[in-house]
């Protein structure tokens, strides 16, 4: 069975991350521009002196394809290179994939990954 | 007059005709990165509009009109020299210099362009594109033409012995004693664009969702690169407005550019003190504020008179920027705030800071003073007349707005059917505190 990893961090941490999960084995991921807020929330601009409070702040989405047994390996991995120990550092969260396919070839399960 | 061709005098004035020009095109940059990215196209083309409009007006009767045989102090004949019929170097404007008709023409008309491309700003992100661009040819011909003859054409505001000044303080050699001082357009053109743009901005109303909708700027490296062509054009503003390649085209240049660094530096210590940033948006209007300022003055200052008059400036037009939000009116991209504002402030303080025995400060009286608070009064008397008289007669005719679908959903896609990027930005909340 196949688990989708999901990752939302600090855009600074990306470069980190990939090479991290590079050097762990992953052989493919997919990589978002995302705007979001968790318990930092947003924070103010001053434009002219009209002050806006911008909630969304700009983060980036990770989405890796794992197999089963290198799920706990590969969220360990995102959380070591992505961390900061400040607020805003972001989530990471797993779902379960029901199938995948390679487009390529027309493989199917673990062996499209 | 005889005329002989001075080609120093005249290369420099094609050359500050072709950096006036610019200015337009600079300050499209500089409206469009303000507003928002779902209508920084219609920002643009009001500009762009303003220039192809006022560019045939200007030929067909705005130089005639301008400079034209005065009729009553208020107008030149407007078909004396209508397409440029009849026109001869001797007579013309800058003829005096050496400078062919045709290029004082080309210079001129460059200057009516940008006024009435000013005042655009304030009626940002809701307004009909059909009737800005029959308002620009008929403002221009109602307000801007006068105004110019008035000031420079040797109408009511000049120093002709049949003036306001000489009627004042009388006449000396058959001029006023007490010359009116406006160099390069205070009066002419940004008090006359501020106070048209605060009308409109009252008569034409407020944008869906002002001062509570998030309407931050979507793109400030545009409003950086539209100041810095607005200042790079100022010197063809400014200095060309010597009319000669001379001296005082070397003054008016070291006033532009010494006003406009105070002006930037004064209106950051502002914002800093208030708002806690000294921001890119800050410094922009502060090049802005300083060019406007400096405007009428850049010919009759020193040096350090320049760096006071804009230092002034900028902090007044900081915190001028805020009325809007108190008074209620949406003058969306502040031209009320720093071209009514800073054009009044660089005018009065004419009547303070002028060298050679007129200013306050250095060895005058106070009627140089007196009679720069009076022309800016005119104008703004002038000005807001006319204006509010065509923005009512086309609110009954064409009307002003378009609607409210058109504008909440983005004025690039309804009126010119383009958006200029793929994505627009989001993100942003309410304005939780103005100032």
């Amino acid at each position: 069975m196949t688990k989708l990893v999901t990752a939302v961090i600090q855009p600074h941490r990306l470069d980190d991350v990939k090479s991290a999960l590079e050097a762990a084995g992953v052989r493919g991921l997919t990589v978002s521009e995302a705007s979001g807020y968790g318990r930092q929330r947003g924070h103010t601009e001053v434009y002219r002196g009209a002050e806006y409070t911008v909630d969304l702040v700009p983060k980036v989405k990770i989405d890796v394809l794992v197999a089963d047994e290198d799920v706990a390996g590969v969220v360990e991995v995102v959380i070591r290179a992505a961390q900061t120990g400040k607020i805003g550092d972001g989530k990471v969260w797993v779902v379960p994939v029901e199938d995948v396919a390679r487009v390529r070839t027309g493989e199917h399960g673990d062996d499209a990954l | 007059m005889d005329f002989t061709l001075d080609s120093g005098n005249t290369a420099w004035l094609l050359a500050s005709a072709s950096l006036v020009l610019l200015m337009t095109p600079g300050l499209a940059f500089f409206y469009g990165g303000m507003v928002r990215g779902k209508s920084v196209l219609n920002m643009m083309m009001m500009s762009f509009g303003a220039i192809g409009v006022v560019g045939i007006v200007y030929v067909l009767w705005g130089y005639s009109m301008s400079f034209g045989t005065d009729v009553g102090g208020i107008i030149g004949k407007p078909f004396e020299f209508f397409g440029l019929d009849g026109l001869t170097d001797e007579a013309s404007i800058l003829g005096w210099a050496g400078v062919p008709a045709l290029v004082g023409v080309a210079f001129q008309a460059t200057f009516a362009i940008i006024t009435v491309a000013l005042i655009s700003g304030a009626i940002a992100d809701r307004t009909k594109f059909s009737t800005w661009m029959v308002f620009a040819g008929i403002w221009v011909t109602l307000s801007y033409f006068p105004l110019a003859h008035m000031v420079w054409g040797g109408g009511f505001l000049s120093a002709s012995p049949d003036g306001l000044s000489a009627k004042i303080f009388g006449t000396t050699d058959g001029v006023a004693t007490v010359a009116p001082i406006d160099f390069a357009g205070g009066t002419v053109v940004h008090i006359n664009a501020g106070i048209a743009a605060l009308v409109l901005a009252i008569l034409i109303g407020k944008r869906k969702g002002f001062a509570k909708e998030p309407m931050r700027p979507h793109n400030l490296p545009f409003v950086m690169l539209g100041a810095a062509l607005l200042w790079f054009g100022w010197f063809g503003f400014n200095a060309g407005s010597a009319g000669a390649a001379d001296g005082v085209a070397g003054l008016a240049w070291v006033n532009t550019t010494v006003a406009t660094c105070a002006a930037m530096l004064g209106w950051l210590v502002a914002e800093k003190f208030r708002d806690g940033h000294a921001t890119s948006l800050g410094a922009a209007s502060g090049v802005v504020a300083g060019l406007v300022a400096i405007t009428p003055a850049a010919g009759a200052l020193n040096p350090v008179g320049s760096i006071i008059l804009g230092v002034i400036a900028g902090v007044l037009c900081a915190l001028a920027v805020g009325l809007k939000y108190k008074f209620g009116y949406d003058d969306s991209l502040d031209v009320v705030g720093v071209h009514l504002v800073g054009g009044v402030v660089g005018t009065v303080l004419i009547g303070f800071l002028a060298t050679d025995d007129r200013g306050l400060f250095y060895g005058g009286d106070a009627k140089q003073l007196v009679i720069q608070v009076l022309i800016a009064l005119s104008a703004i008397v002038f000005s807001g007349v006319i204006t509010l008289v065509l923005g009512l007669v086309l609110k009954a005719t064409m009307g002003w707005r378009v609607s409210e679908e058109a504008e909440v959903g983005g004025i690039d896609l309804a009126v010119h059917g383009e958006t200029a990027y793929e994505t627009l930005g989001i993100g942003s909340r309410v304005v939780t505190e103005v100032k």
